[in-house]
């Protein structure tokens, strides 16, 4: 294992700095990020951040498995939001099939999909404020956090690794009670983010330890390839689901927050009015909810209901060859991108016209995130640090892949 | 669903923003175009990839001025064997392009968007770990992904899904 040894080394610049090694295993890394930081006492002098440590090269895995196979793999990559991911690639897919898709399903991905920004926005917000001391906070988020996980679990039967959606529409039905669960959620969220904020927007401590730390122009955050609300709290007013709508994001009206002062205080508040603002869409999905199929009608390539491929011999054999031999795409390449709660999520599929996708690559926001923390953070105090990191909310699954 | 088939001539697509900067600059630059499923690439000549990216980040009429993503495709055993893809935003216009270097498996070098997009240091760093792309100019290429001590460049396709046992 060649992380055991320190690579990449950083020569201390002069005889007054000299190098500290961060993580892999700190608790505030949130995950296995290691940083390396060269410091002049308190102060950062340069810092470069060792990634690698989770990487699993699921881009080759997904060259080896069908299509329908490589949904699952999608969850893995950011495990905070396991369905923005099944979406992304679902759409890249459905892009290169040229599928068209029933609003029932689509509408459906955009519940699912603003619930799981909040899931993960819970997460962060929860983990970032304990990094910085506000032990509270992570107990509130984890409570409503919890309530989605169990949705997730109602329509999924799993909490986390959900592979929910299918090429061509969504596995199943929501069950019974679902939407009336969401409803209910809808209802007393907006109370909960108030909880929040009263423990936070105006707590002098969190002021002070976000307030004018880690600033980035809008410039640097463009250039760096900053996306989401790293970027928008950076006074860039760009939002994938806005400017170039996906899933008919087109027809929903809400906000996208932007904060101008491009400091860490700036980035939580564009986070939690997304909070706000995603509980808004999940609240006119649920009214304006169409009826209809959840799949699209192309039995070549989406699986039969139980029932018919039980009763139906041209269904069975639809199945049969579906899951033996897959479905053979054309040939061609899309990029397809979506917002995904940390930026733009990216799918660059080439298909060579057989039912396993030649190259499969991912764009990860994270990945490109994470280059703005040594332009956040040098020169700048060893403590601001860890409010860096919890900033640009990095999920290092996502970054390793 | 029937898919309305590629464009790939080069008198339909000029009035494409990139197209249309890009052949004023220097038509030689642009060794094919293809328009397939409402996304335009455009086939750069190796040297001018950069400043190709210069001049479509500074265009007034559309500038792209986002570096969206870089990545690689390998077409083993054909030649030329890898092609490097940029996936280029203007964030004004809503418009993306991608651009395409084709490169022979005898010389595996590109010159480096860091000049440009400091953004396209992890991307590049990226590609050369996983297809082994050297990208000249850029100022810290090392692996990044895989170990320090690797070899071999594990997403090319002769490289095999389980690894060297």
């Amino acid at each position: 294992m060649a992380h055991m040894t320190p690579t990449p080394v950083l020569e201390p610049g002069q005889d007054r700095t000299m190098i500290l090694n961060m993580g892999p295993q700190h608790p505030s890394t949130h995950g296995v990020l290691r940083v390396l930081l060269e410091i002049d006492g308190e102060t950062v002098v340069r810092l470069m951040p060792d990634i690698g440590y989770l990487h699993t090269g699921i881009e080759k895995t997904c060259e080896a498995k069908f299509y329908q196979q490589v949904v699952p793999l999608t969850d893995r990559i950011d495990y905070l939001c396991p369905m923005t991911n099944n979406l992304c690639y679902v759409l890249a897919v459905e892009k290169l099939l040229g599928l068209e898709i029933p609003p029932k399903a689509q509408w459906l991905r955009v519940l699912l999909n603003e619930m799981t920004r909040i899931n993960s926005h819970l997460v962060w917000l929860g983990t970032h404020a304990m990094d910085i001391g506000a032990m509270t906070v992570f107990l509130y988020c984890f409570r409503e956090r919890e309530e989605i996980l169990k949705m997730f679990e109602m329509v999924s039967g799993q909490r986390m690794m959900t592979s929910y959606f299918r090429v061509g529409g969504i596995a199943l039905e929501p069950p019974l009670g679902f939407f009336d669960r969401v409803r209910d959620f809808a209802g007393y969220f907006p109370e909960k983010v108030d909880e929040y904020e009263n423990l936070l927007t105006g707590n002098p401590i969190w002021l002070m330890r976000t307030k004018g730390v880690a600033r980035m122009t809008a410039e640097d955050a463009i250039g760096l390839g900053a996306t989401g609300p790293t970027l928008r709290g950076s006074g860039v007013d760009f939002d994938l689901r806005r400017d170039m709508p996906y899933s008919s994001y087109e027809k929903f009206q809400f906000k996208v927050p932007v904060s101008q002062e491009g400091d860490v205080f700036a980035r939580y508040m564009c986070r939690v009015q997304e909070l706000r603002e995603s509980i808004g869409i999940v609240r006119q999905a649920l009214d304006g909810m169409p009826e209809g199929p959840i799949k699209a009608d192309a039995p070549h390539v989406v699986l039969p209901d139980r029932e018919k491929m039980k009763t139906q011999m041209e269904s069975l054999i639809y199945h049969f060859k579906i899951i033996t031999e897959g479905f053979a795409v054309p040939a061609g390449e899309v990029y397809q991108a979506i917002e995904s709660p940390r930026g733009e999520m990216g799918y660059y599929i080439v298909s060579d016209g057989t039912a396993k996708p030649y190259r499969v690559h991912m764009r990860a926001a994270c990945f490109a995130n994470l280059q703005t923390l040594a332009t956040m953070c040098e020169g700048r105090l060893l403590a601001d640090v860890v409010a860096a990191i919890g900033s640009i909310d990095i999920v290092l699954g996502e970054i390793d892949r | 669903m029937p898919q309305a088939p590629a464009i790939t001539d080069l008198e339909q697509l000029k009035n494409h923003p990139a197209v249309a900067r890009l052949s004023a600059w220097n038509a030689a630059a642009i060794q094919g175009v293809k328009f397939d499923r409402d996304e335009m690439t455009i086939y750069v000549e190796r040297g001018s990839i950069r400043e190709a990216c210069a001049l479509l980040r500074e265009d007034a009429a559309c500038p792209f001025n986002f570096l969206s993503d870089i990545t690689c495709v390998d077409w083993y055993p054909n030649e030329p064997r890898f092609e490097v893809i940029y996936h280029l935003l203007s964030m004004s216009k809503k418009e993306r392009v991608r651009l395409k270097v084709r490169l022979e498996s005898s010389s595996t070098a590109v010159e480096s968007l860091t000049s440009i997009w400091p953004g396209a240091n992890y991307f590049e760093r990226e590609v050369f770990d996983l297809f082994g792309i050297r990208f000249t100019g850029h100022p810290y290429l090392r692996r990044i992904l895989m170990p320090e001590d690797w070899e071999g460049y594990p997403l090319r396709k002769d490289y095999p899904v389980e690894g060297y046992r």
